[in-house]
């Protein structure tokens, strides 16, 4: 293709073409599904301790950089302040086990519901603003977050620079395992149940909204498509998402400190979504294992030169697979069908 | 009074160093439409060869001739190693590279100077100026030095041919192209120069917030806010809207009380987005109007 359009966004491809490739293969996709998920089923008894907690920590990863890919995949809208809802959602966990004793799985819906209503007040801004100056609004929340967490004013709830410990939460009674198989378990439910729901959400009559008035908001809004309404709700779920993404952080991690929620862990996730590919699902859990595991990769090869390592391999990523490991696996197949079908 | 005044002036001298790293954001902004999330860690590395400089004993102008010269010349490298290759590729992937690249230079940084924090020296010194208690020679040099950088690009820019070339390649690619311009070059001096006005002002900062790998993010961020404040397309803008974040950032932190002193930084964030919600394309900028 040698239209004009060469640096235009690879975002999701339209929808007729996607539901027609899936055609093509539904067997292959379901087969890559039920595999994909009974090796999720079996990794904790194949690992011990530390590794399950690590992939547990990949899935939340990825559910916050589902939450971001919503919003800047699927709807196009810029936001480096991520960070900020996922570090919000983490605390509204913390203070409800720590200061009101609320059961751990009570508090999900509580901490998704909280950056739903916070989500979509960004939503407003993101009305009149658009591009870096949009990204300058949520950088503000990045920035912003460690320091009202840490704020005199609000230790009473926050536990300002300290930080709040969250109890372990308990394996009920009748299942042989320890805490943390059951933790990734209940992950696992939580990530299946949202990735779903992401999934269902962009393919619905709101889904094609969303993304038409991403490629072109002024004919969308000509046929009918209420822009302003679902780029405020775009916003709002895609915060949802992340912070109850933060909450089951808080939850593995059993700690919450406001300087693990600064402007790097927002940045993080944004690499994560532009290496795993804009506008995949799939993709996003590619995002959670690159956030998680190529910093630690980098450490090992040499401590001193650690953040040049990772640079390095970021920038190795980007050049071999420009739009990222979803778009590249989606170029691989289709060289391979081509090739078939010769 | 007093107690305003001074803080006014503190403000500004802190707002010269953000325009400087703004008005470096903006040079940038205007060649490629990119934010270089790197501009505070190549300012930084570039204050960092102007100490290793002076430690060999280099006298401090030749030095910072020397360094800004060197930064140049870094500046265009980083375009046509790393950044041309992505020309046609998505914001995002230029986005990553933007970060590596900050992650790359920060790495090195610690690794080749280590971590520990270096005193740097000031051209100017430190005493008050002319006995005045409102502000000492090193904050009036950081103004002084930014006003003549601003003057310099201006004069560069509507008087040369050169900077006509350059403003013709970032208004209209296509057409700069078909009437002979390297569009290409242009693109690559333009980094050139925004690493150079970097240098300057990581060299100038650095007496204040003393040398370290990290000295620059902060820096950054207000360069970053003042760019948009003013506006990404308008050098002017940057600078004024860096003087402007400087200020607020002052005066919040000693006259708002109970929050002012912890949340200062907040504060002028909170500010900007204000403005912006009235300005969509900041103060000076020009909003973009498309064609259907």
């Amino acid at each position: 293709m040698t239209t004009p359009q060469q640096d235009t966004v690879p975002f999701a491809p339209a929808v007729a073409e996607h539901d027609a490739r899936l055609a093509a293969w539904p067997a292959t996709r379901h087969w890559v599904l039920a595999g994909v998920l009974a090796i999720a089923l079996v990794l904790p008894f194949v690992f011990q301790g530390f590794v399950v907690f690590q992939l547990t920590q990949v899935m939340i990863y990825g559910l916050a950089i589902l939450g971001l890919n919503l919003l800047t995949g699927f709807s196009g809208q810029f936001s480096v302040g991520h960070g900020a809802f996922y570090g919000l959602g983490a605390y509204v966990t913390a203070i409800l086990m720590d200061r009101y004793g609320v059961a751990y799985y009570w508090t999900l819906p509580a901490a998704g519901g909280v950056c739903f209503v916070v989500g979509t007040l960004f939503g407003l801004p993101a009305l009149r603003l658009r591009g870096l100056y949009l990204a300058l609004v949520t950088f503000a929340a990045a920035v912003a977050l460690p320091q009202l967490l840490k704020f005199h004013g609000l230790e009473g709830w926050t536990g300002g620079v300290q930080g709040i410990v969250v109890d372990q939460p308990d394996v009920p009674g009748f299942l042989p395992i320890d805490t943390d198989q059951w933790l990734y378990y209940f992950t696992l439910a939580v990530v299946l149940v949202m990735f779903a729901g992401a999934s269902s959400l962009v393919k619905s009559r709101t889904g094609r909204a969303i993304m038409a008035i991403r490629d072109h908001e002024i004919a969308a809004a000509a046929m009918g498509i209420n822009a302003p309404l679902y780029k405020t709700l775009t916003f709002g779920v895609s915060a949802l998402f992340t912070g109850v993404a933060g909450a089951l952080g808080a939850l593995a991690v059993q700690f919450v400190a406001p300087d693990s929620f600064s402007l790097f862990l927002s940045l993080y996730f944004l690499v994560g979504l532009i290496l795993g590919g804009m506008g995949s699902l799939p993709g996003c859990l590619f995002g959670g294992l690159f956030v998680l595991y190529v910093p630690n990769i980098a450490e090992e090869v040499s401590r001193g030169l650690a953040g040049a390592i990772y640079g390095v391999i970021m920038l190795l990523v980007i050049f071999v697979m420009p739009s990222g490991a979803a778009g590249f696996t989606r170029l691989a197949f289709a060289y391979v069908s081509r090739w078939r079908n010769r | 009074m007093q107690l305003l005044l001074q803080q006014v002036m503190a403000g500004l001298a802190n707002g010269a160093i953000y325009a400087g790293m703004a008005l470096a954001v903006v040079m940038i902004f205007l060649a490629i439409d990119h934010l270089n999330f790197a501009q505070g860690e190549m300012a930084t590395f570039s204050a960092y060869v102007a100490w290793q400089l002076l430690a060999w004993g280099t006298p401090y102008w030749v030095a910072f001739v020397v360094v800004v010269i060197v930064s140049f010349i870094g500046g265009v490298a980083i375009e046509r190693i790393l950044f041309k290759p992505l020309h046609h590729a998505s914001i995002f992937a230029n986005l990553v590279a933007f970060f590596a690249l900050f992650s790359i230079l920060n790495s090195a940084d610690g690794y080749l100077w280590d971590y520990t924090i270096k005193t740097f020296p000031s051209p100017f010194g430190t005493k008050p100026l002319f006995g005045s208690v409102l502000i000492d020679a090193h904050e009036a040099g950081m103004i002084v030095v930014t006003a003549v950088l601003l003057g310099l690009l201006y004069l560069f820019f509507r008087g040369t041919r050169l900077g006509l070339a350059m403003r013709a390649a970032a208004a209209n690619p296509e057409s700069a192209r078909l009437v002979g311009i390297r569009v290409g070059w242009m693109t690559a001096l333009g980094w050139g120069i925004a690493a150079a006005i970097g240098a300057v002002a990581g060299m100038l900062i650095a007496p204040v917030v003393f040398l370290d790998p990290n000295m620059m993010f902060g820096v950054l961020l207000y360069g970053f806010a003042g760019a948009v404040l003013g506006g990404l397309t308008s050098p002017g803008g940057a600078v004024l809207g860096g003087f402007a974040v400087g200020i607020i950032e002052n005066l919040a932190g000693t006259f708002i009380p109970y929050f002012g002193r912890d949340l200062k930084l907040t504060i002028a964030l909170l500010v900007i987005v204000a403005v912006l919600m009235v300005r969509p394309a900041g103060i000076f900028g020009r909003s973009v109007v498309s064609r259907v």
